[in-house]
């Protein structure tokens, strides 16, 4: 699996991005900065990671969403090529049209920085085919705008597809409530694209591989997408 | 030609940031403050000499990249 990894002034977790697709596929992955105007060649999949691209001045993501990279982003994806944004990647992901919706800021105003249980709705997609369905997995969450929004007929739509891919729940699977760090409709920590092929999740799997970070729920993530067959063109 | 343009939050987005404005107005006594929405406003300068240019260049601005219209509303005006 050959992977990019985008880099934005103002991220900071590409180089944890990097150490989980690389331990999952034993592949260095390639590190391509926003003006770029290509991927590289051969590119399977491309990952946005999470940070503060350009200091989430005017809206989080909003900036970053109309790089230069991202028309080459939205190429690949429109080819099946597999895009996956985590945190400020996601927000990235949404800004920039990839993803529909919105992350507000949190429901109680606070930067929630914890460990945090998902539940893995499907596990019939390239990003999650080595969990079990409605597995639960231990990852964490550090975001200030994490809060789901979409309009009624969106929402209706992404649940009616199977499209949400994690819902912030309980160790005991007990979705929503107090598990619910920041407000998100219907509890959702992740959403896929109409073809299934770009996930962005609030979330922090790549962070959760290692035992001495407290788990390594976050590996099964990469190993899936190691797994998953390349699709780009 | 100078313009302003005015995002706002759509009605019935949650916008805790108004919201906690809103507290702290109360806390410092003030009367009749029913509620608070927080929105931004951009002052741009612009070259064009015509309005009805200046009012298209400015919607374009707005939908790519100064609003996000899944949750926010725009207004513009021509100075």
């Amino acid at each position: 699996m050959r992977a990019a990894v985008l880099l934005f002034p103002g991220l900071n977790r590409e180089g944890d991005a990097m150490r989980a697709l690389e331990q999952a596929s034993g592949v260095k992955p390639i590190l391509v900065w926003h003006a770029e105007h290509d991927l590289p060649a051969g590119t399977d999949l491309v990952v946005v990671p999470g940070g503060f691209s350009y200091g989430d001045y005017l809206r989080c993501g909003a900036i970053a969403g109309r790089a230069n990279i991202m028309n080459a982003v939205r190429t690949h994806a429109e080819r099946g090529g597999l895009v996956l944004g985590i945190c400020n990647g996601f927000q990235i992901l949404c800004e920039s049209g990839l993803l529909p919706g919105v992350l507000m800021r949190n429901k109680d105003l606070k930067f929630v920085c914890r460990m945090q249980h998902l539940r893995v709705e499907r596990n019939d997609t390239p990003f999650t085919n080595r969990y079990s369905r409605q597995q639960i997995i231990k990852v964490c969450v550090a975001h200030g705008e994490g809060n789901y929004v979409a309009d009624p007929e969106t929402i209706a739509r992404l649940e009616g597809e199977g499209r949400v891919a994690f819902r912030y729940s309980d160790f005991n699977g007990n979705i929503g409530g107090e598990a619910n760090c920041n407000g998100s409709i219907n509890d959702i920590a992740g959403v896929y694209s109409e073809r299934m092929n770009v996930l962005g999740m609030m979330p922090h799997p790549e962070n959760l591989i290692d035992p001495m970070m407290g788990g390594i729920d976050g590996r099964g993530l990469f190993e899936s997408l190691v797994r998953a067959p390349a699709r780009a063109a | 030609m100078k313009a302003r343009v005015t995002v706002t939050l759509k009605t019935g987005v949650l916008d805790p940031q108004g919201k906690a404005i809103e507290g702290a107005l109360r806390s410092l006594a003030l009367e009749g403050v029913d509620s608070v929405r927080q929105g931004k406003v951009f002052d741009l300068e612009l070259s064009h000499e015509d309005p009805a240019r200046a009012q298209a260049v400015l919607k374009d601005a707005c939908e790519k990249l100064l609003a996000n219209t899944v949750v926010e509303n725009y207004r513009i005006e021509i100075l």
